[in-house]
């Protein structure tokens, strides 16, 4: 026994080594309720994680717009109005007043890292006998590539946009029997065409985007569509994605342009993870709850079955208070054994189930995410929860009359 | 010590009330070794609790040192009960979860860790002084009785009380085991002068004590009887 341990901690340690079984089922129970936890909350940030970088590389953070252009309702002079019903006019191909000034604006203000203006259409593309329907984004590589990572996408070919040079994605590619240095023959709906060089292939891991976008060079685009000069939106990178709102809305009050934030338009997503996280902190408070209880019968049963011990330790000078906490330890520890066991069973499980589960296209579901707070939150947490567990069964053993508890 | 009026009540329910001890009164001197016998449920575990100060009477005072104890604190009644007196009950109760050294130890240790080198040589001695030198290291349930109730005077002995208090400490015992128990209290007395208060339904061992306290019925029957001048 030459530890330099206080005697509560010897005395619990003891206490939960002799009542050897109980202590291996308590602490069975606790590691499955930790795993539970443990597995559950990395599977949810993971999937959240997957998610958020699937959204945030495939879409600016906030995308600045021409206001919506508004019909005004005819009002004669103090006269009731006359048609109340008002109809919103067809948006054509608008572009944002004065971007150059909007873009130089925003580069400004702090917290936003990269401004890109790009123009969007449609076009044909047709090539032979085949055509399609495109979407044509002209853009800045320079600045548009630093938000939409289209580089890391190349599966053929290079992320290069000479003025003659277009950038499509894989399936729109093949639909149209073209590869890598092709031509196709682009025309726009105004009757422009120009004839551009296929210098990469790209593949988002999105349908529709692999069969639609195709990118050329914001002055291409712009001389296609017949709008020389003009831009309908400016793409924004920021710093703090979380910020994306807030910052959107700042930005429409102070300029002529809507402002749509990630968060906005991705909407339904944060509503399903809302409900997600709060019906798993749900199922998380109630295992720990069970877990607590289980803790607390196991050291009830125990204070019982020890009670003549306890008497003898209270006769030989030992404090009511040494007695609560040696039960108190007793719940901490065990806790914190369930802990360590369970963080680690919790992880094999998320291992086994990530290497089990797939996406369609054979790519993992969710990011492996071993997150440190998890399991620093987890060993700080399941202890206490031990702890807390304990109190009444420890504050039982520190009331048991000394004599009563002698005589059995 | 002394005892002065002690009487002890329980309540039986809401209203009913049962007397055990009626009144009280006993001197112990420095290093007196003193028999307490009487009948089955006379009150001599209940008087033994109250000189230990593990129970509180309902009246009287009990004085240790001069000191009035019925005017201090639990924390300070523990502490005293602690320091000042050693307990040996009758079925040994020592703590199965550890050894027979550390049993010894735990008086000691209990406003100290294990490994003070000082407590560990202390429990080796009183081992010694008992003769259990060779099963330090055993955990109590592959010990004889006699082993077992040897490890808790030894235990009781740890802290040098002023006095000893042993309820009925041989009558699980054989005959023999018995009188080697008594044997070695009688001796420990002798050597360190530590006081013992011993209850026993056994007259011959009861008759090798210095005086033999009589109690009937929750009384002290008097005179107290002299055996050794
Ligand atoms: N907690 C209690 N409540 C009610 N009666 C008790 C309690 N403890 C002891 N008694 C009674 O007190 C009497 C004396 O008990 P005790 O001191 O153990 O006697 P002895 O040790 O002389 O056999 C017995 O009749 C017993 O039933
Ligand atoms: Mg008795």
């Amino acid at each position: 026994m030459n530890r330099l341990l206080p005697f509560e901690w010897i005395a619990a340690v003891r206490f939960l080594r002799e009542g050897r079984l109980q202590t291996m089922f308590i602490i069975l129970g606790i590691t499955i309720g930790v795993a539970v936890i443990v597995f559950m909350s990395a599977l949810l940030s993971g999937l959240q994680v997957n998610f958020l970088s699937r959204v945030l590389n495939s879409s600016a953070q906030i995308q600045l717009l021409p206001p919506d252009q508004v019909a005004r309702p005819l009002r004669g002079l103090g006269r009731e109005l006359e048609d109340s019903v008002v109809q919103r006019p067809a948006q054509r191909i608008v572009s944002i007043d004065q971007w150059q000034k909007i873009q130089q604006r925003m580069l400004a203000l702090p917290g936003i890292l990269v401004a890109a203006p790009t123009l969007s259409g449609s076009a044909l593309a047709v090539r032979g006998d085949a055509s399609r329907a495109i979407g044509l984004t002209g853009v800045m590589p320079e600045s548009y590539f630093r938000i939409i990572r289209i580089p890391n996408y190349i599966v053929t070919g290079k992320a290069t946009l000479a003025s003659d040079e277009i950038i499509v994605g894989t399936q729109l590619a093949e639909d149209l029997g073209a590869t890598l240095g092709d031509k196709l023959n682009v025309q726009a709906a105004n009757g422009n065409a120009a004839v551009l060089r296929i210098s990469g292939l790209f593949d988002l891991g999105n349908k529709a985007a692999i069969e639609r976008n195709s990118y050329v060079s914001l002055r291409t685009a712009q001389s296609l569509l017949g709008r020389a000069g003009a831009v309908t939106t400016i793409e924004l990178k920021i710093s703090d994605i979380y910020a994306a709102e807030t910052l959107a809305r700042q930005i429409a009050a102070a300029n002529p342009v809507r402002a749509e934030s990630w968060i906005a338009t991705n909407a339904q997503f944060f509503t399903a993870v809302n409900a997600q996280k709060s019906s798993n902190t749900l199922i998380r408070a109630f295992v720990a709850l069970s877990v607590a209880f289980g803790i607390a019968a196991v050291l009830v049963v125990s204070v019982i079955q020890r009670s003549k011990d306890i008497g003898i330790l209270r006769a030989m000078g030992t404090t009511r208070g040494q007695i609560l906490r040696v039960f108190l330890v007793q719940g901490g520890l065990l806790g914190l054994a369930g802990a360590i066991i369970g963080s680690c069973v919790g992880i094999g499980g998320l291992v086994w189930y990530h290497s089990l589960v797939r996406q369609a296209d054979g790519s993992e579901l969710f990011p492996l995410i071993l997150d440190r707070q998890l399991f620093i939150v987890t060993l700080i947490l399941a202890p206490l929860t031990g702890l807390l567990a304990a109190t009444a069964p420890a504050v039982r053993a520190a009331r048991l009359d000394p004599v009563d508890a002698i005589r059995g | 010590m002394e005892l002065k009026g002690i009487r002890r009540s329980y309540r039986l329910g809401k209203k009913s009330q049962i007397e055990i001890l009626h009144g009280i009164d006993l001197v112990l001197h420095r290093g007196e070794f003193l028999a307490l016998m009487g009948p089955s449920g006379s009150g001599k575990s209940t008087l033994l609790n109250i000189v230990g100060l593990l129970d509180r009477p309902t009246a009287g005072e009990v004085f240790i040192n001069g000191e009035d104890t019925s005017k201090l604190g639990d924390a300070d009644i523990t502490r005293l009960r602690g320091h000042a007196i050693g307990f040996v009950f009758q079925e040994h109760h020592l703590l199965s979860a550890f050894t027979a050294a550390e049993n010894v130890m735990l008086p000691m240790v209990v406003d100290h860790d294990f490994s003070s080198p000082a407590i560990i040589a202390r429990a080796r001695a009183l081992l010694g002084q008992v003769g259990l030198d060779h099963v330090a290291d055993h955990k109590s349930m592959n010990m004889s009785g006699g082993e077992q109730q040897r490890v808790a005077i030894a235990r009781a002995l740890a802290m040098r009380p002023a006095l000893v208090l042993a309820d009925e400490p041989t009558g699980n015992l054989d005959s023999e085991a018995a009188d080697n128990v008594l044997t070695l209290m009688r001796q420990i007395n002798r050597d360190s002068g530590t006081s013992f208060l011993i209850v026993t339904h056994n007259l011959e061992l009861a008759k090798r004590c210095d005086r033999i306290i009589d109690v009937a019925d929750g009384r002290l029957v008097m005179p107290t009887e002299h055996l050794e001048p």
